[in-house]
This record gives C-alpha cells, sequence and structure tokens, in this order.
C-alpha cells in the first residue's frame, strides 16, 4: 500500500489526505472493519455476544493465545521462512508448565514463564540455525521438527494429562484475571504486539526483516547479516510459541500432549489474512493480530449465525485463499499503476 | 537479445538425450557409469533401505514373514499410491499440502453416497475420484493460471478440503459399509498373502515411472523445476503441466481414500489427518530435491518403504509411535541437509572452489570465479580459434563458453 503513495495523484495530497488513504486503504483496516461487522452481526443475533461479563471476557481472552503464535510467525513469514513447528512448540511449554509446577512444588511463577519462553527460543534456535546454515527450505526442516518435537512431548507426556488441580491457583488466576474488566492475558498479548510491532517497523534490525525478506541476495550483497537476522526470526517466532504455552495452560487449566495441534496452519492462516505475503517481504504484526482475532472471532460467532460449528475449518480455509487472491489481485493493479506512473514520465 | 540467445542455449544444451529426464548435473554424465548409478542419492536410500531391511530381519522376529509383509504393504499402499503425484508437483518446484484433506473428503463422500444415499460402492467411488479432480483443478487454477504460491493455496485448500469433509458429516461415522467391497479391499493376490491393493498400486507405479521418465510431458516437468522462464521457452506448456500434476494429485489422493475407507469400513471427516506430512517425508526421502527439478520414482518408493519397514520394525520392537515420528523427522531433516553436507564436504577436499553439486552450479553466479582456475581461463581463446571444438566439450562448459562470443 506504501507504493500508492509514490504515484502522483497522491503525491499532490496533502500529507493529512495521504495518511487517511493510507488508513483506508491497508488492509489491517479492512480486517478491524470485517471484524467489527461480524461482532455487530453476532451481538444483534445474540445480545450477551457482547453485552454480558462472559461474552465480553470471551471476546478478548479467545484470540489472545493465537494473536502471540501468529506475532511470531508474522516475522518469520516476512523474512521468507515459515515455520511449522509452533504448534509443537506450544505443547511442549504448556505441558512443561504443568510439570513444573507438579514436580518442584512452590515454584515462583515467573521462573515458569521464563523457562516456558526460554525453552520455546531454544527451539526456535535449532530452526533457525538448521534452516541459516543448511541452506535448505524452513517448511520441510520446520515439518521435520514439528515431528520431532511433538513426538517429544507424546513420549514425554503419554496419555498423562495436567489438570487444573496440578496447578497452583495463582498461576491459573493469571488465566482469568481481568485487569478494569480487560483479561491479563489480552495485555499480555497486546504488549507484546505493541513492541513486535514498533520493533518490526521502526528501528533498524526490524526494518532488515523485510529487507532480507523481499530479497535475501541482495540483503546479503548489500551487506546485511542475513543469517543471524533469520535466526533471531525463528528464535522470536520461537519464544513467543513458548510463551503461549504458558498461557496455554494458564488459561485451560488442562493440557496434554496434543495442545495446539493444527495451530501452525491457524497461525500462518491468521499471518496471510493479516496481508502478510507468504514470500515474505510485506506485511506487519498489526495484521496478523487482526488476522488472529478474526479467525478466533469467526469461530465464536457461526454457531450463533446458525451454522454449526463443524464448518469453521472451511470457512477458515476459504478466508486463506480469498485472502491471497485479493493479495495477488492488488500487487498486479499496484504494479499496473506503477508501469503507467514510469511510462508517462 | 542476450537473454533471448541464453535461453535459446540454455535449451539447446538441455537436449533430451543428454539429459535422460533424471534432472542429473552435466558433469555427472562425464563420471564412470558405476559412479553414476551407485553414488546416487536414490541409491542410497535403496541402499539404506536394504540396510534397515535386513536389520529389522535379523532382529524382529518373524519380520519378513508374510503376514508382517502383508500389513506393511497394506499400512503403506495409500501413502505410496499418493507420493507418486507428489513426486511430479515438486519435481516442478510446487508442493501440495492439501493431499490428506483431499483424502478425507473421498471418504466422507464415498460414506455418504454409499450409506446414505444407497448407491453402490463402484459409483460412488467413481464420484469421489470425481471430487478429488475438482479439489486437484481447484488447487491447479490457483497455482497455474492465477499464479498464487502453491504453499499458501494448499494450506488455504488443506484447511477448506478438510472443513468441507468435516462439516459435511460431523462427528458422526458411517460403518455400514458393503461387506463384499470391504473384503476384496482387504483381500489378498490369488493363495499368496500379497494384499490386492498391491495391483493398482504397482499399476499406478508403472504409469508414473513412465509419465515421468519416459514422455516429454515428464521431461518438461523437470524443466519447470529448473527454471519455468527457460520450460517456457523451450516449448513447455508450463500452465498446463502444473494443472495436470495437481489434477492427478487430487486424483490419486481420493482413490486412495477410498481404499482407507473400505479398509477400515469406516467414514469419518478426520480421517488420515496429518498424512500429507509423511507423504512429503517420503517424497523428499526419496532424493527429490524440494526446489525442484531433481528426482525420480524409485527413489521415491523406497523412500516410502523405509518410512514403512522403520516404524512397522520399531513397532513390532515394542516401541510407541511418537518415537517413531521423532525417528522420520529426523530422517526428513537429515535427508534434505545431505546435499548441502555433501557439498560442504566436497568443497574441503576438492582444490577446485564451486563444484559441489546442488542449485547453485548451473546458475551464472557460480561462472565469474572459474576464469581464476587455469584450465578453463583456456576454454574461450581455444573456442575462438576453433570452434567446431566445441561440440566435444563439456555442455556445461559450452554455456559459459559462449558468453564471451556475446559481449564483444
Amino acid at each position: 500500500m506504501s507504493a500508492e503513495t509514490l504515484t502522483p495523484v497522491a503525491r499532490r495530497q496533502g500529507a493529512t489526505m495521504r495518511a487517511a488513504r493510507s488508513l483506508f486503504a491497508s488492509r489491517e483496516t479492512a480486517i478491524v472493519l470485517v471484524i467489527l461487522v461480524i461482532i455487530a452481526v453476532a451481538t444483534t443475533m445474540n445480545q450477551s455476544f457482547l453485552f454480558s461479563a462472559q461474552g465480553w471476557r470471551d471476546l478478548l481472552l479467545t484470540p489472545s493465545i493465537l494473536m502471540v503464535v501468529a506475532i511470531g510467525s508474522a516475522v518469520v513469514i516476512i523474512t521468507r521462512n515459515v515455520d511449522l513447528s509452533v504448534g509443537s512448540t506450544l505443547a511442549i511449554t504448556a505441558y512443561m508448565s504443568g510439570r513444573l509446577f507438579i514436580d518442584l512444588p512452590g515454584i515462583p511463577i515467573f521462573v515458569v514463564v521464563l523457562l516456558g519462553i526460554l525453552v520455546g527460543a531454544g527451539l526456535g534456535l535449532i530452526n533457525g540455525a538448521l534452516v541459516a546454515f543448511g541452506k535448505v527450505p524452513a517448511l520441510v526442516v520446520t515439518l521435520g521438527t514439528m515431528y520431532i518435537y511433538r513426538g517429544a512431548v507424546l513420549t514425554w507426556a503419554g496419555s498423562d494429562r495436567i489438570n487444573a488441580s496440578d496447578m497452583p491457583r495463582e498461576f491459573l488466576g493469571l488465566g482469568t484475571m481481568q485487569i478494569a474488566s480487560i483479561p491479563l492475558l489480552t495485555i499480555v498479548a497486546v504488549m507484546v504486539l505493541i513492541i513486535a510491532g514498533y520493533w518490526l517497523s521502526s528501528t533498524r534490525s526490524g526494518r532488515e526483516m523485510y529487507a532480507i525478506g523481499s530479497d535475501p541476495e541482495a540483503a546479503k550483497l548489500y551487506g546485511l547479516p542475513t543469517t543471524k537476522r533469520v535466526i533471531f526470526a525463528f528464535i522470536l517466532g520461537g519464544a513467543l510459541a513458548g510463551l503461549a504455552g504458558v498461557m496455554y495452560a494458564a488459561r485451560y487449566g488442562t493440557v496434554s500432549a496434543s495442545a495446539g495441534l493444527g495451530w501452525e496452519f491457524q497461525a500462518i492462516g491468521a499471518a496471510v489474512i493479516g496481508g502478510v505475503a507468504i514470500f515474505g517481504g510485506s506485511g506487519s504484526v498489526w495484521g496478523a493480530a487482526f488476522g488472529a482475532i478474526l479467525l478466533m472471532t469467526i469461530n465464536r460467532v457461526l454457531p450463533i449465525v446458525g451454522i454449526p460449528d463443524f464448518w469453521q475449518r472451511a470457512v477458515v480455509g476459504a478466508l486463506i485463499i480469498g485472502a491471497i487472491v485479493l493479495d495477488r489481485y492488488l500487487s498486479v493493479r499496484r504494479h499496473r499503476k506503477l508501469q503507467e506512473a514510469r511510462d508517462k514520465a | 537479445m542476450t537473454a533471448a540467445t541464453r535461453a535459446e542455449t540454455g535449451a539447446s544444451t538441455g537436449a533430451p538425450e543428454r539429459r535422460r529426464g533424471d534432472g542429473r548435473t552435466y558433469a555427472a554424465y562425464h563420471r564412470p557409469w558405476w559412479f553414476r548409478t551407485f553414488i546416487s542419492a536414490e541409491f542410497l536410500i535403496i541402499a539404506l533401505l536394504v540396510v534397515v531391511w535386513i536389520i529389522a530381519t535379523t532382529s524382529v522376529d518373524n519380520f519378513s514373514g508374510p503376514l508382517t509383509v502383508r500389513y506393511l504393504l497394506m499400512d503403506i499402499a495409500p501413502l505410496m499410491m499418493i507420493a507418486l503425484p507428489m513426486t511430479l508437483v515438486i519435481i516442478t518446484g510446487q508442493i501440495d499440502l492439501s493431499v490428506a484433506s483431499t483424502m478425507g473428503l473421498s471418504t466422507v463422500v464415498v460414506g455418504i453416497l454409499h450409506v446414505q444415499v444407497g448407491l453402490s460402492i463402484p459409483v460412488a467411488g467413481l464420484l469421489a475420484i470425481l471430487v478429488g479432480v475438482l479439489c486437484g483443478v481447484f488447487n491447479g487454477f490457483l497455482v497455474a493460471y492465477v499464479k498464487l504460491p502453491s504453499l499458501a493455496v494448499t494450506i488455504g485448500t488443506l484447511a477448506l478440503y478438510r472443513g468441507i469433509a468435516v462439516g459435511l458429516l460431523g462427528t458422526t461415522a458411517l460403518t455400514d459399509f458393503d461387506q463384499e467391497w470391504s473384503d476384496l479391499a482387504t483381500s489378498s493376490i490369488g493363495e499368496s498373502r500379497i494384499p490386492a491393493i498391491m495391483i493398482p498400486v504397482v499399476i499406478l507405479i508403472v504409469i508414473f515411472a513412465v509419465l515421468l521418465h519416459f514422455t516429454p510431458f515428464g521431461r518438461g516437468l523437470y524443466d519447470i523445476g529448473h527454471n519455468d522462464q527457460a520450460a517456457r521457452f523451450s516449448g513447455v506448456n508450463v500452465a498446463r503441466s502444473q494443472m495436470t500434476t495437481f489434477i492427478l494429485t487430487g486424483a490419486v489422493s481420493a482413490a486412495a481414500g477410498i481404499f482407507y475407507t473400505l479398509r477400515f469400513g469406516n467414514s469419518r471427516g478426520d480421517n488420515a489427518t496429518g498424512l500429507e506430512l509423511e507423504v512429503i517425508a517420503a517424497v523428499l526421502l526419496g532424493g527429490v530435491l524440494i526446489f525442484g527439478g531433481r528426482g525420480a520414482i524409485h527413489g521415491v518408493l523406497a523412500g516410502a518403504l523405509l518410512i514403512g519397514v522403520l516404524s512397522s520394525a520399531l513397532r513390532l520392537e515394542g516401541v510407541t509411535v511418537n518415537v517413531i515420528n521423532i525417528i522420520i523427522g529426523l530422517l526428513l531433516v537429515i535427508s534434505v541437509l545431505a546435499p548441502t553436507l555433501v557439498a560442504g564436504v566436497q568443497r574441503l577436499t576438492s582444490r577446485r572452489g564451486g563444484s559441489g553439486p546442488g542449485p547453485e552450479r548451473s546458475s551464472p553466479a557460480s561462472a565469474p570465479p572459474e576464469p581464476s582456475d587455469p584450465a578453463t581461463q583456456q576454454e574461450p581463446t581455444q573456442h575462438d580459434s576453433a570452434p567446431n571444438q566445441s561440440t566435444h566439450q563439456e555442455s556445461a562448459r559450452a554455456d559459459s563458453a559462449s558468453k564471451p562470443t556475446v559481449t564483444p
């Protein structure tokens, strides 16, 4: 969308007009509008969807965990890679947090959170190192580690299940705690979003992620530390999946080894719907976060509108395909406009 | 002008009789025949398969007995079937993640049409294959004609097809299948213990091997995987070929879904979840390059068999499925890392830089360092004095040697 401001027409407009244009033309705005429409429709059909304590809480709480995972996935995708192992990473840290409370009674909660993030980061480091030094597509490497990590947690947990009674009440309290009627987990997710959003859009290392994603060869020739940045993207993706695992344990109370099954596809879907191009170099974590909110909200709205929630996955799939077709259409149109502008000049 | 001539030379050096359609690098043809045959990814995986099979036979009781082999073949039949068209897709440099979802949709379609509507199995099966073809058409249209990345498209259709399957049946499972057909799916060939499903599987293997290795269509797939632009210039209908590979994947996945349904006698929306990963693992394990342009059917069959033998042997030894999944994951990572590792070792051992295998080798970026090598530096002068001799030279060199004649 930023390319549109380059056209002569846009250049003549005032700064405020330009800001307004880019705001309304952006994918993020479009997604937010869609979310608002969906919430409005659901609320008219069932008042308690929005105007009840439970409905309001669920509206904010349900997407928060996927949001955190999707932010990490978006950063990885922006560098023209993909991480299929985030669902398995989430399962490992979710089960680990439960296990820590059982095996080490009285362990401080912040240590568990920290360990979750660290273990996630470590698993991400393995992915990143394999991708960056092995010079193989991230798709295959993370497909392999997805098997390995999932196998590891299944071996560790077996058919064992962590129950709410195994975890301290304060930890579970974090999952339900609210500050000024906003759930704590949502606040955590929004904080992660703000930090990641600021980092990607306004710092040197964040901007380099886009450079690497849009043309890895050029980025390398230019002298950007591509290897380091790609590894960092995977570490960040893993760490956020690890954090999401701890949040998952706190929110749901019960954790089995199959936690987060298929979340990698949900997270990639959220990023793609939110305007992160699958071949890297464009998009924002804001879009990915709104994509996650959209997916999870649709999930809850379908039964209210009268569609059995079995159809949720089909809707998600259709949304992903719609999003990438839209991206293709917009990029073809933008390309044509730029070409016209060049021919005129 | 220069781009056109380069494309032309690229087309002429890629002559079918030199390439044989298995996508080997040109240098490979100047090595002795035994080197070419035995030091290849396919042969290594076949050798690994033989070694694993021998170890399994000696250490697991009755592993090569007829009953174990029978279940082994029945277990990997769907995997083997889908791996064949998946090989074609990956050789063109694309991927299809939606195969297991297509399979799930196929079992639901067969179940609904047979149990709820009352059609006979052959009619229901044909309609299910038609649905599979439609799934493939949708994938192929978006990838080949709308030019969307196949990874994104098939992640979307992975959710979409599975979503339709789950949406149609919900959590109910249809189990009331015609006993006659269920028996046929699990029957054996004559008096032997070889499962009857092997007959269509072997027919499919032959069809796909011929299609890939002995037809212009198959050679075109390698060309697309190497460089789709160059393939287009040399007369390959890129979009139609890609469309065909996706349709084949959809159709074969649906056929595998029918076998799956009849073998287990149930039709559920979440049948065969996650099988796409095993299929991709088998294909890549079999020496197919994920970037496209390289691979062969016999390697893929060995890859699929290796996964089957390993998991069957380990399961008989009492190893849990989870550990088996870890081992498959490790195998997958190692197999994709292998070319990089080999290239690294070769770079360390050989005196001449940049002679490692891999996709970088054929790229023009590797050409500039070559003139520093005294052997190659002579080539352009030789080429200028006696142009006719260049036909005797290695075709890859001829490609780089043709550049000086263009620039002056």
